[in-house]
């Protein structure tokens, strides 16, 4: 592949953007690079490499973010535990969400981008509570996405909406 | 029905249709429910699950799927026939052997299989040949609604359905596409693929799921974040974004190949027909390799118009002995079904009784030699 900018070394530098949720994506030599002012660090020293991946581990507490509390309760419904699920990764009954909520939110977030609700599909037969309650943080998600997009007229539209569910 | 009934042929899904079918084998919408007022299958005694497995069986097997459907005992089946549904992709290799009461209910033209009693109480899938996501969600929406009126799911306003593992949680949908990357591969461009997934948190496994390693340059990418986005949202950026951005990829690979590797693609599609047409012994993972190629030529020429040396001599072996007649050409679906027709249990469920690894190694040699010399 060509550097997109002076058409002419092979791209060795591989850079990807994120803006409002748009990826770019840039192809260019190491030559260009460094006239644009991006930093490369050709080789990384063994242990600073090495060090660098022990700091990013997360720790157990970390990991399952186990308060002191948790880590004791046992799951009234299942009899289910923390130390359990660690050793399993399968949850013992749905009210195990609730139960060991605090801790599984860590986990939960790290599985899905960082995402803690719902959005898409209702049960049809789930009651009128709970089909209002999905609603409405379908709504707060859209609200957030719209504030990150800057889009502030959709945004009011939806702040509004959402004010009127909740009334 | 017997599995027997199926086993001689390829399912739907895998005989070369649908759109893109030249790089996408299929298309795969899998959801994952569990029944309000149970545990989850970890914390279930025995007796639990086989109450489970009856009740959703019986949900199961009154819809009206408009097609057949017919009920297996995973947990009861012989170990011959659990490796053959795995190797059908009709079930997982979980289901297949895991523990206690567990079963499947497949529809005969396999479109549709519900596993009872796999991680969750109930994962229900829908399969379609080439890149057909849109239509696969409609289908499995559907199934889903008719299960629901039946049962109560268990659910949350905050978290949405409720699975046995947090990673599932949300939707529940895992949204897979099977693809054909050989040129990607022979290009060496394929790490590049795999991080470009890993970027947008999408997996990358081989061809019978979790665990397996990429067989015959086919790989099924699927999605694996189910919180927070919705599952038509998923659907729309794979179908129009994702997938066929690869399918580019392989397409400019397949290129890069005619107009400046000719050499490098006519000796792999020229050695893989030397060995295929007069091996003796081919094992199950070199019989993939190799039918990979030489699918890859039969597409290039079909939807590229490639010729080359080697992809013209597929071009006139494929009309030996001066036959006209279609079923003796040598076509995807020729191809395709060697590709499943020659897989461990397949063999040896056609062969009728089970054999070792040598009599295997064997017998597939001999079904590829007399699909692909049609003299002999």
């Amino acid at each position: 592949m060509r550097c997109q900018i002076c058409n002419k070394n092979d791209a060795t530098i591989h850079l990807t953007e994120i803006t409002d949720g748009v990826r770019a994506e840039m192809h260019i030599c190491e030559l260009c690079a460094q006239e644009q002012g991006i930093a490369v660090k050709s080789q990384i020293p063994l242990n600073e490499l090495l060090s660098s991946l022990l700091a990013v581990q997360p720790t157990d507490e970390e990991l399952f973010g186990s308060s002191e509390k948790d880590s004791k309760t046992s799951c009234p419904h299942c009899g289910f535990t923390l130390d359990k699920f660690r050793k399993e990764a399968v949850l013992g009954c749905p009210y195990d969400y609730e139960v060991f909520e605090k801790s599984l939110l860590q986990i939960i977030k790290k599985a899905h981008n960082g995402n803690t609700a719902h959005c898409g599909k209702v049960p049809s037969k789930a009651s009128a509570g709970i089909k209002k309650q999905a609603k409405i943080i379908t709504l707060h998600q859209k609200l957030q996405e719209a504030v990150r997009s800057e889009d502030y007229e959709l945004a009011a539209k939806l702040r509004d909406k959402i004010k009127k569910f909740e009334t | 029905m017997k599995l027997t009934d199926i086993s001689s042929g390829i399912n739907e899904w895998f005989s070369g249709s649908g759109p893109l079918s030249d790089i996408v084998i299929s298309s795969r919408i899998r959801l994952a429910r569990n029944l309000a007022g149970y545990k989850f299958l970890s914390c279930c005694s025995v007796d639990e699950k086989a109450e489970l497995l009856q009740k959703l069986k019986d949900v199961l097997m009154s819809l009206d799927l408009g097609d057949k459907v017919f009920y297996i005992s995973v947990d009861k089946e012989p170990v011959l026939n659990r490796h053959f549904l795995v190797e059908r992709h009709l079930i997982s290799r979980h289901h297949a052997f895991g523990k206690g009461p567990r079963g499947a209910v497949i529809a005969q033209r396999e479109f549709f299989t519900a596993m009872i009693n796999e991680e969750d109480h109930l994962r229900i899938q829908v399969l379609r040949g080439g890149l057909q996501l849109s239509k696969c969600a409609e289908q499995i929406n559907h199934i889903d609604d008719m299960i629901e009126r039946k049962v109560s799911y268990a659910f949350s306003a905050r978290y949405g359905y409720l699975t046995a593992c947090p990673t599932n949680l949300g939707t529940a949908i895992r949204v897979s596409v099977m693809l054909h990357l050989p040129a990607l591969k022979m290009t060496g461009q394929i790490e590049k693929f795999f991080n470009a997934a890993r970027d947008m948190n999408l997996a990358v496994r081989g061809l019978f799921g979790e665990g397996t390693e990429a067989a015959g340059d086919f790989y099924q990418i699927s999605n694996q974040i189910t919180l927070g986005i919705s599952e038509s949202d998923v659907i729309t950026q794979f179908e129009n974004t994702i997938i066929p951005e690869i399918v580019d990829y392989e397409n400019a690979a397949r290129n890069q190949l005619l107009s400046k590797q000719s050499d490098l693609l006519d000796d792999k599609i020229s050695r893989a027909v030397a060995l295929l047409r007069n091996a003796h012994l081919i094992s199950s993972q070199e019989a993939l390799f190799l039918l990979s190629h030489l699918r890859m030529g039969l597409n290039m020429r079909e939807y590229m118009g490639a010729s080359t040396p080697a992809i013209d001599t597929l071009s006139t072996f494929s009309k030996k002995g001066g036959s006209t007649s279609k079923h003796q050409e040598l076509t995807i679906e020729t191809i395709n079904r060697l590709f499943m027709l020659t897989l461990p249990a397949h063999l040896q469920l056609n062969y009728g009784k089970a054999l070792d690894a040598t009599h295997r190694d064997a017998l597939r040699a001999r079904i590829i030699r007399s699909a692909l010399n049609q003299d002999s």
